[in-house]
């Protein structure tokens, strides 16, 4: 019941890149997890608040002293494509 | 070219979306303190790197600026609201999405002036993009570079309702929020530097019709100028659609300031799904009443309230009360000089209206780029130099020449005058000047004398350049006037 | 040492061992060279990294140096941490978890770094990017996941204790498959800071270890509030160590939903001896219906791939990690991302990008947020009646590798009776029940919120009088 278009308009949202037997194997998948998903469609749950968090907490805030940041060096040292600086990426073009 | 108003039979409708960073010590949800102009990713930690397993937590001070935003522009507080994210690919965003508030924000239904606000919420800033170029080549695939010291500042996003008509309008508004929340000290508001980014949603209809035409959103203009010109120019290219029997389609747009042209900055094709849902790591933000009151004792008096303040109670005129209420600094620097006035005891003492163009006529053009705070003229002082000229113990024109100095030098009126012989001619080396001028002037005397009232200007004239300004105008008419009479 | 001693050394329960440290019997240093060459020869393929040498343990710390096994999904710093993901190969963090950094400060320094299922998605560890690893009781069968190298680590005598992450039954379900006790705590007892998140508003830490005793001791200095972990909490009162020996007055509930369809008959019938133990003890038990709890599997599968599709976003190959791509921007995420993650990490991030994309939020999400408040309620009821939830902790013993690969579906049923106390944010401990075909049963009890200490009180009662011997390693 999921179809191919829909397959390949998710896995761009998620920018996942897949090869045409992926996209094939995903429909089925996630056609047979989405069926066992849809069995919560069966229950009454009008007037039920939603939980997004089970804890009885509010209002957990900082408060508002610098800490040290990291050395350039090291907040760069992980970068695949360090560059100037800054981290090295493709100019967007179109994308976005 | 816009036609004149009076042909349109189109109404714009404008409403504006800002962003305003707040001038906390550290960013939104990490300790990284706020960066200033510093080299690239050095203000950065694993948090605002979105590094793999960190968590992001709430900075206070942004919680309190921000009710205190909701609170000045009039709003209900919710309360009770969530953080979201807001799911998007794009390298200036570490985590891929934004920690931003969706269904509930923080405040809405509020109002500034005339314009309604819808929201305001929080959230946190993107990183800055750099275009390589003239850094010099990078190796490989990377075109731009990316800069995270900014991203994670915390932003408070206002929304108003599309209550403005035109682009003068919405300039005119986005100048009072901005004297407000500049006044509040909740944010630099510095549109060249991009603590105050406003966007805005443009949309035209027939005049006198309810109903809302189709809007473009026109993207980040970094000043008034160029938000005025953009909205003017977005207005006109949608006449000349619709003129042209063609649709306004929604769209995001960028108004270039340099050849005025608007042109589309997103592909409509990949419609936006930011999939918003409430961010776990976060828990809800329930404002208390001890929170809400330390936001509300924290409001100083804002613009508005001020300006009307200083037109009813000190008899201003409307234009310049608004422009003491608006510059907060300068009207602070006015109130302590009237205050000065009042407490001076002794002596005729300048009034408000005269103070006011003292500060404004005469004080702003000699600080040119200092700010009031930082005059070398203390509001004492200048109290005291408007005293005198209300006095009589100087002339005007000799009252500004002193401003001059003490506009670069501070020091105080009084003694200046003295120091430098300023002070008003006494009576005998008046009379004495008034005598020589009468003299000298053979041909206005004898004008005057045959009913030419005017031509009483080229003797005062003479007396004011014998006397170096030293002498009151009008003391001055009188005593040539009696003269030539007596004589008469 | 000699070979016996040293052997016995490594019989020892990390408890016993803080005793014999703290006697001056054996040193923490001694005991940590000891683990680090038979966890350096292991074949299972449960560790993905090994400490050179034990970090300086203070020696007033109440651990006494009794080395830990840390789940790949935890950061330390300078250390590779890749959550079994290749996206992550070769990745050091910045900073280190506060869990870790509080098990080392109270004494339980790093042994090394376990194997997992990719980002903590799966059941088996088959969704390693470093290998799978094997049973221990069964080298044909998988531990369990997705903290299958820790459980495993445990069970075989490769480490004292180790520490996981259960955000849908990923410590109790190995160890279960595994042999070994395996306990998760409230949500919001332990800090999530630093451990790389899969589906955040159900994540937490817990320990493996070989008996209740050693849970206790390392939950203990587990828990509290922590600055960088705004969802964390100060734990009520100190974590004491269970003493329990009878279980007089207890009252246990089994749900139906949760031991009748579905479970297998060799583990009901380990649970059916269990349940008359309990009664032995002393315990009552009766049954309690959890009627929503069928439906927690489907309410999970959208919730945790919804939060893990956003928190798998930052892997876009600019900041860290591995990057793919031939020069434009779409390109760097879609191929990093193709390449990086494995097959199961993609069908989550799809899942929750599927379920949370426009017209379908309310559909999905909405309504699992909604059996989630019944699941909750439905515990909040049954907890007025009983103490304690009762069930097998996993409807089957370990499978065979391979088995389920192919359908997602039959691995995600093996968490079908853990996933409900996620979704309620409840504590809930696995120990083993026995054996059925010479494979381990874990039978799982739930408490409510914070009730650790009444759990492993019930539990270490439940655990002497079982009399489970699992020390596949000494076979």
């Amino acid at each position: 019941m999921i179809e191919r278009d829909q397959v390949l308009h998710v896995a761009r949202l998620g920018r996942l890149k897949l090869s045409e037997e992926e996209v094939e194997r995903m429909a089925l998948e996630l056609s047979s997890v989405l069926d066992h998903i849809e069995k919560i469609g069966e229950l009454q749950l009008d007037g039920v608040e939603p939980t997004s968090h089970v804890l009885p907490l509010e209002n957990v805030l900082r408060d508002d002293v610098p800490r040290a940041s990291l050395p350039r060096d090291r907040a760069l040292a992980e970068a695949p494509e360090p560059a100037g600086g800054g981290f090295g990426v493709p100019s967007p073009g179109g994308e976005g | 070219m816009p036609e004149p108003v009076a042909d349109r039979p189109y109404e714009p409708v404008i409403g504006l979306e800002i962003h305003v960073q707040l001038a906390t010590r550290t960013k939104m949800f990490c300790g990284c303190a706020l960066s200033f102009g510093e080299e690239p990713n050095t203000r950065t930690c694993p948090v605002c790197l979105g590094h793999p397993g960190v968590l992001p937590t709430v900075n206070a001070q942004a919680v309190h600026f921000a009710l205190m935003i909701g609170l000045a522009l009039g709003c209900e507080i919710a309360p009770r609201s969530l953080f979201h994210r807001k799911n998007y690919f794009y390298p200036d965003l570490p985590k891929g999405y934004q920690i931003s508030q969706y269904d509930v924000p923080l405040a809405r239904n509020g109002a500034l002036g005339d314009v309604r606000i819808h929201r305001v919420h929080l959230e946190e800033d993107a990183a800055k993009l750099v275009h390589a170029g003239a850094s010099g080549r990078i190796h490989g695939a990377a075109g731009s570079v990316v800069d995270f010291n900014r991203g994670g500042t915390p932003l408070v996003e206002i929304v108003t309702e599309p209550d403005l008509r035109s682009a003068a309008e919405a300039s005119e508004w986005l100048r009072l929020l901005r004297a407000t929340l500049r006044r509040m000290g909740v944010s630099d508001v510095n549109m060249e530097e991009g603590s105050l980014r406003c966007d805005a949603n443009v949309s035209i209809r027939p005049a006198g019709e309810a109903t809302l035409g189709t809007k473009a959103e026109l993207k980040n203009m970094n000043s008034f100028r160029f938000l005025q010109r953009g909205i003017d120019a977005e207005i006109a290219r949608q006449e000349q659609v619709v003129r042209g029997g063609g649709t306004v389609t929604q769209e995001t747009l960028h108004f270039d300031p340099v050849t005025g042209d608007i042109s589309s900055l997103r592909s409509k094709e990949e419609a936006h799904d930011y999939r918003y849902f409430p961010e776990p790591d976060l828990v809800p933000l329930a404002p208390t009443e001890a929170m809400l009151s330390r936001a509300d004792d924290a409001l100083p008096e804002l613009p508005a309230a001020r300006a009307e303040r200083l037109e009813r109670d000190l008899e201003l005129a409307p234009e310049t009360a608004r422009l003491l209420a608006f510059r907060g600094e300068l009207g602070d620097f006015f109130e302590a000089a009237v205050a000065a006035a009042n407490g001076g005891g002794d002596g005729a003492v300048a009034g408000p209206r005269a103070l006011a163009s003292w500060v404004t006529v005469e004080l702003v053009p000699r600080l040119g780029d200092t700010e009031p705070t930082e005059s070398p003229v203390t509001p004492e002082a200048l109290a005291k130099l408007a005293g005198m000229v209300s006095a009589k113990a100087v002339s005007q024109s000799a009252a500004k020449q002193v401003l001059d100095v003490m506009a670069i030098d501070g020091g105080d009126p009084e003694a200046l005058i003295v120091e430098r012989g300023l002070g008003m001619a006494a009576a005998d080396e008046l009379g004495a000047i008034v005598d020589g001028a009468i003299e000298q002037n053979a041909a206005a005397v004898e004008q005057i004398r045959s009913g030419n009232e005017k031509a009483i200007g080229a003797i005062v004239g003479a007396v004011m350049r014998e006397t170096k300004g030293r002498a009151d105008g009008g003391e001055v008419q009188r005593m040539i006037r009696q003269r030539l009479t007596v004589d008469g | 040492m000699a070979a016996r001693a040293s052997d016995e050394a490594l019989s020892l329960t990390a408890a016993a061992a803080v005793e014999r440290i703290a006697a001056g019997e054996l040193s923490g240093a001694e005991l940590f060279d000891l683990y680090r060459e038979r966890a350096g020869n292991e074949d299972l393929g449960a560790f993905l990294w090994l400490s050179e040498a034990a970090a300086d343990v203070p020696a007033d710390a109440p651990l006494g140096g009794v080395p830990l096994a840390v789940k790949d999904v935890f950061c330390v710093e300078g250390v590779p941490s890749t959550a079994g993901s290749r996206i992550l190969h070769g990745y050091r963090p910045p900073y280190t978890a506060t869990a870790v950094e509080r098990l080392a400060a109270a004494g339980a320094p790093m042994l090394g770094k376990t194997n997992m299922d990719e980002f903590a998605m799966g059941s088996s560890n088959e969704n390693s990017a470093y290998g799978p690893v094997a049973n221990p009781w069964d080298r044909e069968r998988v531990p369990g996941g997705s903290s299958g190298g820790s459980a495993a680590a445990v069970a075989a005598g490769l480490a004292p204790w180790a520490i996981g992450t259960d955000t849908g039954g990923s410590v109790r379900q190995p160890a279960s498959l595994c042999g070994i006790v395996g306990l998760k705590p409230t949500y919001g007892a332990v800090s999530r800071y630093g451990m790389i998140a899969f589906a955040s508003s159900l994540d937490q830490c817990g320990p493996l270890t070989r008996d209740v005793t050693d849970a206790a001791l390392l939950f203990r200095h587990m828990v509290g509030c922590d600055p960088c972990d705004s969802t964390s909490l100060d734990y009520p009162a100190e974590v004491p160590l269970p003493t329990a020996e009878r279980l007089d007055g207890v009252r246990f509930g089994a749900p139906p939903e949760l031991t009748g369809e579905g479970i297998e008959p060799g583990v009901l019938e380990v649970f059916n001896r269990v349940r008359t133990t309990i009664e032995e003890l002393g315990g009552e038990v009766e049954d309690i219906a959890l009627p929503h709890t069928a439906h927690g599997l489907a309410a999970y599968y959208v919730l945790a791939p919804a939060e893990a599709s956003a928190n798998l976003s930052r892997y876009d190959g600019v900041r860290y990690g591995m990057r793919a791509g031939d020069g434009d921007l779409l390109s760097l995420y879609e191929e990093t991302r193709a390449e990086g993650f494995g097959d199961e990490v993609k069908r989550r991030i799809m899942l929750g990008t599927y379920a949370l994309s426009s017209g379908y939020y309310e559909a999905y999400y909405g309504r699992a947020q909604r059996v989630r408040t019944k699941i909750a309620e439905d515990f909040r009821a049954a907890f007025e009646r009983v103490d304690l939830v009762l069930t097998p902790t996993s409807p089957s013993v370990a499978f065979r590798l391979g088995e389920r690969t192919s359908d997602p579906l039959s691995m995600y049923l093996s968490d079908y009776c853990a996933v409900p106390m996620s979704l309620a944010g409840i504590p809930a401990i696995s120990i083993p029940g026995g054996l059925s075909d010479g494979l381990p049963v874990g039978i799982q009890l739930a408490g409510p919120a914070f009730s650790e200490p009444r759990i492993l009180d019930a539990a270490h009662a439940l655990e002497r009088a079982v009399g489970f011997t699992g020390e596949p390693w000494r076979a």
